[in-house]
Protein backbone atom coordinates (compact mmCIF):
# COMPACT_ATOMS: atom_id res chain seq x y z
CA UNK A 1 0.00 0.00 0.00
CA UNK A 2 1.12 3.01 -0.94
CA UNK A 3 0.43 6.82 0.75
CA UNK A 4 0.20 9.79 -2.01
CA UNK A 5 -0.95 13.31 -0.80
CA UNK A 6 -2.08 15.98 -2.92
CA UNK A 7 0.18 18.87 -1.76
CA UNK A 8 -2.13 21.74 -3.38
CA UNK A 9 -5.64 20.39 -1.33
CA UNK A 10 -4.10 20.34 2.25
CA UNK A 11 -5.14 23.52 3.96
CA UNK A 12 -2.28 22.27 6.64
CA UNK A 13 -4.80 21.53 9.53
CA UNK A 14 -2.31 18.52 11.16
CA UNK A 15 -4.99 16.38 11.39
CA UNK A 16 -2.66 13.38 9.60
CA UNK A 17 0.28 14.40 11.43
CA UNK A 18 -1.68 13.63 14.55
CA UNK A 19 -3.24 10.89 13.53
CA UNK A 20 0.10 8.90 11.89
CA UNK A 21 3.06 10.95 13.13
CA UNK A 22 5.20 8.06 11.65
CA UNK A 23 3.71 8.61 8.42
CA UNK A 24 3.50 12.26 7.80
CA UNK A 25 4.99 15.49 8.51
CA UNK A 26 4.49 19.35 7.92
CA UNK A 27 6.73 21.67 6.38
CA UNK A 28 8.39 24.16 8.05
CA UNK A 29 7.71 27.38 5.78
CA UNK A 30 4.20 26.83 5.45
CA UNK A 31 2.94 24.02 7.29
CA UNK A 32 1.78 21.87 4.47
CA UNK A 33 2.05 18.28 4.49
CA UNK A 34 4.20 15.71 3.07
CA UNK A 35 4.79 11.98 3.28
CA UNK A 36 7.79 10.50 5.59
CA UNK A 37 7.09 7.25 4.65
CA UNK A 38 5.40 6.48 1.44
CA UNK A 39 5.28 2.72 2.13
CA UNK A 40 4.28 2.19 5.24
CA UNK A 41 4.58 -0.99 7.47
CA UNK A 42 1.52 -2.85 8.28
CA UNK A 43 1.00 -1.84 11.94
CA UNK A 44 0.46 1.75 10.48
CA UNK A 45 -2.02 1.33 8.10
CA UNK A 46 -5.02 1.61 10.60
CA UNK A 47 -3.51 5.00 11.26
CA UNK A 48 -3.24 5.97 7.78
CA UNK A 49 -6.70 5.26 7.24
CA UNK A 50 -7.62 7.59 10.33
CA UNK A 51 -6.02 9.96 7.98
CA UNK A 52 -7.37 9.55 5.42
CA UNK A 53 -10.63 9.85 6.57
CA UNK A 54 -10.04 13.23 8.85
CA UNK A 55 -8.74 14.73 6.39
CA UNK A 56 -10.51 18.13 6.17
CA UNK A 57 -9.57 18.61 2.56
CA UNK A 58 -9.33 15.02 1.12
CA UNK A 59 -5.90 15.08 0.18
CA UNK A 60 -4.69 12.00 1.35
CA UNK A 61 -5.18 8.52 -0.64
CA UNK A 62 -3.96 5.32 0.33
CA UNK A 63 -3.35 2.89 -2.64
CA UNK A 64 -2.79 -0.78 -3.85
CA UNK A 65 0.40 -1.71 -4.96
CA UNK B 1 -29.00 41.24 1.89
CA UNK B 2 -29.85 37.84 0.93
CA UNK B 3 -31.96 36.55 -1.82
CA UNK B 4 -35.16 35.09 0.10
CA UNK B 5 -35.60 31.39 -1.28
CA UNK B 6 -39.29 30.60 -0.60
CA UNK B 7 -40.04 29.86 -4.20
CA UNK B 8 -38.08 26.42 -4.03
CA UNK B 9 -40.21 25.54 -0.24
CA UNK B 10 -41.00 21.70 -1.01
CA UNK B 11 -44.22 22.11 0.37
CA UNK B 12 -45.47 25.79 0.78
CA UNK B 13 -48.47 24.57 3.17
CA UNK B 14 -46.36 23.30 5.53
CA UNK B 15 -44.63 25.87 7.97
CA UNK B 16 -40.86 26.11 7.64
CA UNK B 17 -39.10 25.85 11.04
CA UNK B 18 -37.64 29.18 12.20
CA UNK B 19 -33.43 28.75 12.58
CA UNK B 20 -32.53 29.19 15.07
CA UNK B 21 -33.73 26.85 17.80
CA UNK B 22 -33.88 27.11 21.59
CA UNK B 23 -31.93 25.04 23.72
CA UNK B 24 -34.47 22.94 25.93
CA UNK B 25 -34.35 24.19 29.84
CA UNK B 26 -32.22 21.60 31.74
CA UNK B 27 -30.26 20.34 28.88
CA UNK B 28 -27.60 23.21 28.52
CA UNK B 29 -24.99 20.52 26.49
CA UNK B 30 -27.85 19.10 24.07
CA UNK B 31 -28.91 20.66 20.31
CA UNK B 32 -31.89 21.96 20.32
CA UNK B 33 -34.57 19.74 20.36
CA UNK B 34 -36.35 21.30 17.64
CA UNK B 35 -33.19 20.72 15.53
CA UNK B 36 -32.14 17.44 16.07
CA UNK B 37 -35.88 16.78 15.54
CA UNK B 38 -35.02 17.82 11.68
CA UNK B 39 -32.82 14.72 11.34
CA UNK B 40 -35.30 12.59 11.53
CA UNK B 41 -37.20 14.33 9.31
CA UNK B 42 -34.77 14.41 6.41
CA UNK B 43 -31.30 15.05 4.81
CA UNK B 44 -32.34 18.11 3.71
CA UNK B 45 -34.61 20.14 5.03
CA UNK B 46 -35.64 23.77 4.88
CA UNK B 47 -35.79 26.41 7.47
CA UNK B 48 -36.67 30.49 8.47
CA UNK B 49 -34.25 32.27 9.14
CA UNK B 50 -34.04 35.87 10.58
CA UNK B 51 -34.34 37.83 6.48
CA UNK B 52 -37.26 35.69 6.12
CA UNK B 53 -34.65 33.56 3.36
CA UNK B 54 -35.44 29.69 3.55
CA UNK B 55 -32.01 28.10 3.50
CA UNK B 56 -31.53 24.27 3.14
CA UNK B 57 -30.42 22.29 6.62
CA UNK B 58 -28.24 20.06 6.01
CA UNK B 59 -28.79 17.33 9.19
CA UNK B 60 -26.70 14.54 8.53
CA UNK B 61 -23.03 14.39 8.99
CA UNK B 62 -21.77 12.52 5.81
CA UNK B 63 -23.93 15.53 3.91
CA UNK B 64 -22.07 17.85 5.83
CA UNK B 65 -18.92 16.93 5.05
CA UNK B 66 -19.35 15.90 1.02
CA UNK B 67 -20.44 19.43 0.96
CA UNK B 68 -17.72 21.84 2.89
CA UNK B 69 -15.23 19.50 0.75
CA UNK B 70 -17.35 20.64 -2.21
CA UNK B 71 -15.51 23.51 -4.50
CA UNK B 72 -19.05 24.58 -5.71
CA UNK B 73 -19.73 25.76 -2.09
CA UNK B 74 -18.89 28.76 -1.42
CA UNK B 75 -17.95 30.41 2.14
CA UNK B 76 -18.02 34.15 0.88
CA UNK B 77 -20.67 35.99 2.80
CA UNK B 78 -20.85 38.04 -0.60
CA UNK B 79 -22.49 35.00 -2.95
CA UNK B 80 -26.08 34.96 -3.58
CA UNK B 81 -28.42 32.89 -1.41
CA UNK B 82 -25.72 32.95 1.49
CA UNK B 83 -27.41 32.62 4.54
CA UNK B 84 -27.07 35.86 6.91
CA UNK B 85 -26.45 35.05 10.53
CA UNK B 86 -27.43 38.86 11.18
CA UNK B 87 -27.86 41.91 9.04
CA UNK B 88 -24.75 42.56 6.70
CA UNK B 89 -23.01 46.03 5.73
CA UNK B 90 -19.98 44.54 4.27
CA UNK B 91 -18.01 46.59 6.59
CA UNK B 92 -17.39 43.45 9.34
CA UNK B 93 -16.09 40.94 7.34
CA UNK B 94 -13.03 38.99 8.72
CA UNK B 95 -10.60 38.08 6.52
CA UNK B 96 -9.93 35.12 4.94
CA UNK B 97 -13.14 32.51 6.99
CA UNK B 98 -15.28 34.63 4.81
CA UNK B 99 -13.37 34.34 1.43
CA UNK B 100 -12.95 31.12 -1.43
CA UNK B 101 -10.15 29.61 -2.54
CA UNK B 102 -7.85 30.56 -4.44
CA UNK B 103 -7.88 34.02 -2.41
CA UNK B 104 -8.62 32.57 0.73
CA UNK B 105 -5.92 29.53 0.35
CA UNK B 106 -3.65 32.47 -0.38
CA UNK B 107 -4.05 34.39 2.88
CA UNK B 108 -4.92 31.01 4.93
CA UNK B 109 -1.36 30.06 4.04
CA UNK B 110 0.46 33.17 5.01
CA UNK B 111 -0.33 32.46 8.94
CA UNK B 112 -0.70 28.46 8.65
CA UNK B 113 2.90 28.03 9.36
CA UNK B 114 3.11 28.91 13.05
CA UNK B 115 -0.08 26.34 14.01
CA UNK B 116 1.93 23.24 12.35
CA UNK B 117 1.46 20.31 15.36
CA UNK B 118 5.19 19.67 16.24
CA UNK B 119 5.54 24.07 16.48
CA UNK B 120 2.29 24.14 18.79
CA UNK B 121 3.99 20.89 20.67
CA UNK B 122 6.88 23.18 21.46
CA UNK B 123 4.78 25.70 23.28
CA UNK B 124 3.19 23.08 25.60
CA UNK B 125 5.53 23.78 28.76
CA UNK B 126 5.31 27.98 27.95
CA UNK B 127 0.81 26.41 28.27
CA UNK B 128 1.84 24.24 31.48
CA UNK B 129 3.05 27.01 33.35
CA UNK B 130 0.18 29.37 32.35
CA UNK B 131 -2.16 27.20 33.69
CA UNK B 132 -0.08 26.51 36.75
CA UNK B 133 0.37 30.21 37.60
CA UNK B 134 -3.35 30.61 36.63
CA UNK B 135 -4.35 27.88 39.64
CA UNK B 136 -1.90 29.05 41.99
CA UNK B 137 -3.68 32.57 41.94
CA UNK B 138 -7.31 30.84 42.44
CA UNK B 139 -5.94 28.61 45.12
CA UNK B 140 -4.39 32.18 47.09
CA UNK B 141 -7.30 33.83 46.27
CA UNK B 142 -9.79 31.04 47.68
CA UNK B 143 -13.30 30.32 46.22
CA UNK B 144 -15.81 30.48 45.43
CA UNK B 145 -14.78 32.48 42.32
CA UNK B 146 -15.52 32.85 38.58
CA UNK B 147 -13.82 30.07 36.77
CA UNK B 148 -14.41 32.15 33.58
CA UNK B 149 -12.84 35.25 34.96
CA UNK B 150 -10.16 33.38 36.38
CA UNK B 151 -9.06 30.75 34.09
CA UNK B 152 -11.06 30.12 31.52
CA UNK B 153 -10.85 33.48 29.46
CA UNK B 154 -7.06 34.02 30.63
CA UNK B 155 -5.56 31.32 29.60
CA UNK B 156 -6.22 31.33 26.17
CA UNK B 157 -6.09 35.26 26.14
CA UNK B 158 -2.53 34.94 26.99
CA UNK B 159 -1.31 31.71 24.61
CA UNK B 160 -2.78 33.68 21.74
CA UNK B 161 -1.11 36.73 22.38
CA UNK B 162 2.12 35.69 23.15
CA UNK B 163 1.75 34.21 19.52
CA UNK B 164 0.52 37.08 17.65
CA UNK B 165 2.78 39.46 19.91
CA UNK B 166 -0.02 41.69 21.21
CA UNK B 167 0.18 42.92 24.93
CA UNK B 168 -1.78 41.16 26.91
CA UNK B 169 -2.49 44.14 29.21
CA UNK B 170 -5.10 45.47 26.36
CA UNK B 171 -6.99 42.08 27.00
CA UNK B 172 -9.74 43.96 28.54
CA UNK B 173 -10.37 46.09 25.14
CA UNK B 174 -9.80 43.30 22.67
CA UNK B 175 -12.42 41.00 24.94
CA UNK B 176 -14.73 43.35 25.13
CA UNK B 177 -15.29 44.04 20.95
CA UNK B 178 -14.62 40.49 20.64
CA UNK B 179 -17.80 39.79 22.96
CA UNK B 180 -19.59 42.13 20.66
CA UNK B 181 -18.97 41.44 17.54
CA UNK B 182 -19.99 37.72 17.82
CA UNK B 183 -22.86 38.63 19.43
CA UNK B 184 -25.93 37.66 17.74
CA UNK B 185 -28.45 40.33 18.72
CA UNK B 186 -25.94 42.87 19.02
CA UNK B 187 -27.57 46.18 16.61
CA UNK B 188 -25.24 46.15 13.31
CA UNK B 189 -23.89 49.73 14.32
CA UNK B 190 -22.31 48.11 17.32
CA UNK B 191 -21.06 45.42 15.61
CA UNK B 192 -19.83 47.63 13.28
CA UNK B 193 -18.14 50.28 15.90
CA UNK B 194 -16.39 47.18 17.81
CA UNK B 195 -15.53 46.14 14.21
CA UNK B 196 -13.75 49.22 13.30
CA UNK B 197 -11.91 49.49 16.98
CA UNK B 198 -10.56 46.16 16.50
CA UNK B 199 -8.84 46.70 13.30
CA UNK B 200 -7.90 50.16 14.13
CA UNK B 201 -6.12 48.65 17.20
CA UNK B 202 -4.59 46.11 14.87
CA UNK B 203 -3.46 48.03 12.23
CA UNK B 204 -1.78 50.61 15.32
CA UNK B 205 0.01 47.88 16.52
CA UNK B 206 1.50 45.93 13.22
CA UNK B 207 2.28 50.08 12.39
CA UNK B 208 4.69 49.81 15.87
CA UNK B 209 5.91 46.85 14.59
CA UNK B 210 7.19 47.83 11.79
CA UNK B 211 9.91 49.99 13.73
CA UNK B 212 9.98 47.51 15.93
CA UNK B 213 9.81 43.94 14.65
CA UNK B 214 9.50 40.58 17.38
CA UNK B 215 9.58 36.79 17.17
CA UNK B 216 5.72 36.85 16.47
CA UNK B 217 3.37 35.81 13.78
CA UNK B 218 2.14 39.77 12.90
CA UNK B 219 5.24 40.78 13.10
CA UNK B 220 5.59 38.02 10.17
CA UNK B 221 2.46 39.75 8.52
CA UNK B 222 4.16 43.21 8.53
CA UNK B 223 6.95 41.46 6.88
CA UNK B 224 4.72 40.08 4.51
CA UNK B 225 3.00 44.01 4.11
CA UNK B 226 6.41 45.43 3.14
CA UNK B 227 7.08 42.74 0.62
CA UNK B 228 4.57 43.77 -1.10
CA UNK B 229 2.00 40.42 -0.83
CA UNK B 230 0.04 41.47 1.54
CA UNK B 231 -2.41 44.92 2.06
CA UNK B 232 -2.43 46.99 5.20
CA UNK B 233 -5.98 46.67 5.63
CA UNK B 234 -5.72 42.30 5.00
CA UNK B 235 -2.90 42.37 7.53
CA UNK B 236 -5.34 43.98 10.11
CA UNK B 237 -8.08 41.60 9.61
CA UNK B 238 -6.05 38.44 9.59
CA UNK B 239 -4.93 39.91 12.92
CA UNK B 240 -8.78 40.70 14.14
CA UNK B 241 -9.63 36.98 13.10
CA UNK B 242 -7.05 35.43 15.08
CA UNK B 243 -7.04 37.33 17.89
CA UNK B 244 -10.82 36.73 17.79
CA UNK B 245 -11.20 33.23 16.95
CA UNK B 246 -7.98 32.03 19.24
CA UNK B 247 -9.84 32.47 22.86
CA UNK B 248 -13.36 33.19 23.40
CA UNK B 249 -13.79 29.72 21.23
CA UNK B 250 -10.91 27.92 23.58
CA UNK B 251 -12.54 29.66 26.54
CA UNK B 252 -15.91 28.10 26.61
CA UNK B 253 -14.09 24.63 25.94
CA UNK B 254 -12.69 25.17 29.11
CA UNK B 255 -15.44 27.01 30.97
CA UNK B 256 -18.35 24.63 29.48
CA UNK B 257 -16.25 21.54 29.68
CA UNK B 258 -15.45 21.64 33.05
CA UNK B 259 -19.61 22.23 33.63
CA UNK B 260 -19.82 19.22 31.59
CA UNK B 261 -17.38 17.10 33.49
CA UNK B 262 -18.81 18.37 36.60
CA UNK B 263 -21.96 16.96 35.82
CA UNK B 264 -20.95 13.48 34.89
CA UNK B 265 -18.73 12.65 37.81
CA UNK B 266 -18.19 9.51 36.87
CA UNK B 267 -16.26 10.88 33.88
CA UNK B 268 -14.28 13.40 36.03
CA UNK B 269 -13.02 10.55 37.64
CA UNK B 270 -11.72 8.96 34.94
CA UNK B 271 -9.80 11.74 33.73
CA UNK B 272 -8.55 12.86 37.13
CA UNK B 273 -7.43 9.41 37.76
CA UNK B 274 -5.46 8.47 34.80
CA UNK B 275 -2.25 9.87 33.78
CA UNK B 276 -2.23 8.27 30.23
CA UNK B 277 -2.30 10.97 27.79
CA UNK B 278 -4.17 9.26 24.90
CA UNK B 279 -6.84 9.49 27.45
CA UNK B 280 -6.70 12.91 27.71
CA UNK B 281 -6.24 13.67 24.36
CA UNK B 282 -9.68 11.29 23.70
CA UNK B 283 -11.18 13.27 26.34
CA UNK B 284 -10.47 16.79 24.57
CA UNK B 285 -12.04 14.93 21.10
CA UNK B 286 -14.96 13.48 23.03
CA UNK B 287 -15.63 16.84 24.91
CA UNK B 288 -15.53 18.60 21.32
CA UNK B 289 -17.51 16.45 19.98
CA UNK B 290 -20.40 16.99 22.76
CA UNK B 291 -20.10 20.39 23.70
CA UNK B 292 -20.05 21.98 20.21
CA UNK B 293 -19.58 25.68 21.45
CA UNK B 294 -19.46 26.80 17.51
CA UNK B 295 -23.33 26.22 17.26
CA UNK B 296 -24.62 28.57 15.04
CA UNK B 297 -23.72 26.51 11.84
CA UNK B 298 -21.46 26.31 8.97
CA UNK B 299 -23.28 28.79 6.67
CA UNK B 300 -22.41 28.31 2.91
CA UNK B 301 -24.10 29.29 -0.67
CA UNK B 302 -24.24 26.90 -3.68
CA UNK B 303 -22.42 28.25 -6.90
CA UNK B 304 -23.46 25.91 -8.79
CA UNK B 305 -26.50 23.10 -9.00
CA UNK B 306 -25.51 20.14 -6.74
CA UNK B 307 -27.25 17.15 -6.30
CA UNK B 308 -27.39 15.88 -3.16
CA UNK B 309 -29.48 13.31 -0.66
CA UNK B 310 -31.91 12.48 -3.55
CA UNK B 311 -32.37 16.80 -3.91
CA UNK B 312 -31.15 19.46 -6.11
CA UNK B 313 -29.17 22.52 -3.97
CA UNK B 314 -29.80 25.14 -6.62
CA UNK B 315 -27.25 27.43 -7.48
CA UNK B 316 -28.00 30.49 -5.28
CA UNK B 317 -29.81 28.68 -2.11
CA UNK B 318 -28.04 29.05 1.07
CA UNK B 319 -27.65 25.94 3.63
CA UNK B 320 -27.02 25.56 6.76
CA UNK B 321 -24.50 22.51 8.80
CA UNK B 322 -25.04 22.41 12.56
CA UNK B 323 -22.28 20.67 13.57
CA UNK B 324 -24.10 19.92 16.99
CA UNK B 325 -26.62 17.81 15.13
CA UNK B 326 -23.89 16.44 13.21
CA UNK B 327 -21.96 15.29 16.09
CA UNK B 328 -24.66 13.50 17.14
CA UNK B 329 -25.60 11.94 14.34
CA UNK B 330 -26.43 7.94 15.18
CA UNK B 331 -24.94 7.10 12.22
CA UNK B 332 -21.42 8.72 12.69
CA UNK B 333 -21.28 8.32 16.69
CA UNK B 334 -23.37 5.65 18.10
CA UNK B 335 -25.35 6.48 21.14
CA UNK B 336 -24.70 10.05 20.14
CA UNK B 337 -25.79 11.48 23.53
CA UNK B 338 -23.97 10.04 25.77
CA UNK B 339 -20.22 12.09 26.91
CA UNK B 340 -17.83 9.21 26.70
CA UNK B 341 -14.28 10.14 26.64
CA UNK B 342 -13.15 6.59 25.87
CA UNK B 343 -14.28 6.66 22.57
CA UNK B 344 -13.08 7.63 19.56
CA UNK B 345 -14.25 10.56 18.48
CA UNK B 346 -11.70 12.17 16.16
CA UNK B 347 -13.95 12.08 13.02
CA UNK B 348 -16.15 15.09 14.88
CA UNK B 349 -16.61 18.21 13.12
CA UNK B 350 -16.53 20.45 15.91
CA UNK B 351 -13.12 22.12 13.72
CA UNK B 352 -15.52 22.19 10.40
CA UNK B 353 -14.49 20.46 7.69
CA UNK B 354 -13.20 21.49 4.00
CA UNK B 355 -10.47 23.85 3.19
CA UNK B 356 -11.80 26.29 6.25
CA UNK B 357 -11.06 23.50 9.04
CA UNK B 358 -10.53 25.38 12.36
CA UNK B 359 -6.56 26.77 11.29
CA UNK B 360 -5.86 26.97 15.54
CA UNK B 361 -6.82 23.45 15.90
CA UNK B 362 -3.52 21.96 17.14
CA UNK B 363 -3.42 24.86 19.29
CA UNK B 364 -6.85 24.59 21.06
CA UNK B 365 -6.15 21.03 21.32
CA UNK B 366 -3.18 21.38 23.00
CA UNK B 367 -4.30 24.05 25.13
CA UNK B 368 -7.22 21.82 26.00
CA UNK B 369 -4.92 19.01 27.15
CA UNK B 370 -2.95 21.30 29.20
CA UNK B 371 -6.16 22.64 31.14
CA UNK B 372 -7.85 19.30 31.40
CA UNK B 373 -4.60 17.56 32.52
CA UNK B 374 -4.04 19.75 35.26
CA UNK B 375 -7.00 21.59 36.74
CA UNK B 376 -9.23 18.80 38.53
CA UNK B 377 -5.84 16.88 39.31
CA UNK B 378 -4.61 19.96 41.32
CA UNK B 379 -8.31 21.42 42.71
CA UNK B 380 -9.63 17.86 43.07
CA UNK B 381 -12.55 19.26 44.82
CA UNK B 382 -13.53 21.32 42.47
CA UNK B 383 -17.10 21.96 42.61
CA UNK B 384 -20.07 24.20 40.96
CA UNK B 385 -21.05 27.23 43.35
CA UNK B 386 -24.37 27.68 41.65
CA UNK B 387 -27.69 25.84 40.87
CA UNK B 388 -26.75 24.97 36.96
CA UNK B 389 -30.07 26.02 35.81
CA UNK B 390 -29.29 29.42 37.34
CA UNK B 391 -25.99 29.88 35.26
CA UNK B 392 -26.00 32.31 32.45
CA UNK B 393 -25.49 30.30 28.94
CA UNK B 394 -24.60 31.98 25.97
CA UNK B 395 -27.74 31.60 23.69
CA UNK B 396 -26.92 34.63 22.07
CA UNK B 397 -24.10 34.26 20.82
CA UNK B 398 -22.20 32.49 17.73
CA UNK B 399 -19.71 30.44 20.41
CA UNK B 400 -21.60 28.86 22.98
CA UNK B 401 -21.16 28.53 26.40
CA UNK B 402 -21.26 30.19 29.78
CA UNK B 403 -20.84 33.87 30.52
CA UNK B 404 -19.62 32.84 33.89
CA UNK B 405 -19.35 29.69 36.14
CA UNK B 406 -18.97 30.16 40.16
CA UNK B 407 -16.55 27.23 41.62
CA UNK B 408 -15.49 27.00 44.68
CA UNK B 409 -13.49 23.78 46.34
C1 LIG C 1 -11.78 24.75 20.82
C2 LIG C 1 -11.56 25.83 20.19
C3 LIG C 1 -11.98 26.12 18.77
C4 LIG C 1 -13.09 25.71 18.07
C5 LIG C 1 -14.22 24.81 18.54
C6 LIG C 1 -12.98 26.29 16.74
C7 LIG C 1 -13.90 26.08 15.72
C8 LIG C 1 -13.74 26.51 14.42
C9 LIG C 1 -14.65 26.20 13.34
C10 LIG C 1 -15.92 25.38 13.45
C11 LIG C 1 -14.16 26.78 12.20
C12 LIG C 1 -14.74 26.66 10.78
C13 LIG C 1 -15.54 27.81 10.32
C14 LIG C 1 -16.18 27.55 8.97
O1 LIG C 1 -15.97 26.51 8.34
O2 LIG C 1 -16.95 28.40 8.53
C15 LIG C 1 -12.96 27.48 12.58
C16 LIG C 1 -12.18 28.23 11.72
C17 LIG C 1 -11.08 28.96 12.14
N1 LIG C 1 -10.48 28.95 13.38
FE1 LIG C 1 -11.09 27.91 14.99
N2 LIG C 1 -11.82 27.02 16.67
C18 LIG C 1 -11.18 26.95 17.88
C19 LIG C 1 -9.99 27.52 18.23
C20 LIG C 1 -9.23 28.31 17.40
C21 LIG C 1 -7.96 28.88 17.77
C22 LIG C 1 -7.22 28.70 19.08
C23 LIG C 1 -7.55 29.63 16.71
C24 LIG C 1 -6.26 30.38 16.67
C25 LIG C 1 -6.02 31.46 16.10
C26 LIG C 1 -8.57 29.50 15.65
C27 LIG C 1 -8.54 30.09 14.40
C28 LIG C 1 -9.42 29.82 13.36
C29 LIG C 1 -9.30 30.41 12.04
C30 LIG C 1 -8.27 31.41 11.58
C31 LIG C 1 -10.35 29.88 11.27
C32 LIG C 1 -10.67 30.16 9.80
C33 LIG C 1 -10.08 29.12 8.93
C34 LIG C 1 -10.40 29.27 7.47
O3 LIG C 1 -11.39 29.91 7.10
O4 LIG C 1 -9.61 28.78 6.63
N3 LIG C 1 -9.57 28.68 16.12
N4 LIG C 1 -12.71 27.30 13.93
S1 LIG D 1 -4.82 16.24 7.20
FE1 LIG D 1 -4.96 16.82 5.06
S2 LIG D 1 -5.18 19.04 5.07
FE2 LIG D 1 -4.49 18.45 7.10
S3 LIG D 1 -2.26 18.66 7.03
FE3 LIG D 1 -2.73 16.53 6.51
S4 LIG D 1 -2.91 16.52 4.29
FE4 LIG D 1 -3.00 18.65 4.90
Amino acid sequence: MRVELDEPKCVASGQCVMAAPEVFDQRDEDGIAFVLDEKPPADLLDDVREAVAICPAAAIRLVDR
Amino acid sequence: MADTLTGSAPDAAAPVPEFPMARAAGCPFDPPPALQARQDEGRLVKVRLWDGSTPWLVTRYEDQRALLLDPRVSADITSPGYPLQAPNNGKNNISFILMDDPEHARLRRMVTAPFAVKKVEALRPGVQRIVDDLIDDMLAAGGPLDLVEAFALPVPSLVICQLLGVPYADHYFFQENSKTLIKRDAAMEDRTAAHGRLIGYLDDLMGRKMTEPGDDLLSGLVARVEAGELTRQDAAQMGVLLLLAGHETTANMIALGTLALLENPDQLALLRDSDDPRLVASAVEELLRYLNIVHGGRRRAALEDIEIAGEVIRAGEGMIMPNDIANRDPDAFPDPDRLDITRDARRHVAFGFGVHQCLGQPLARMELQVVYSTLYRRIPTLRLAAEVDSLPFKHDGSVYGVYSLPVTW
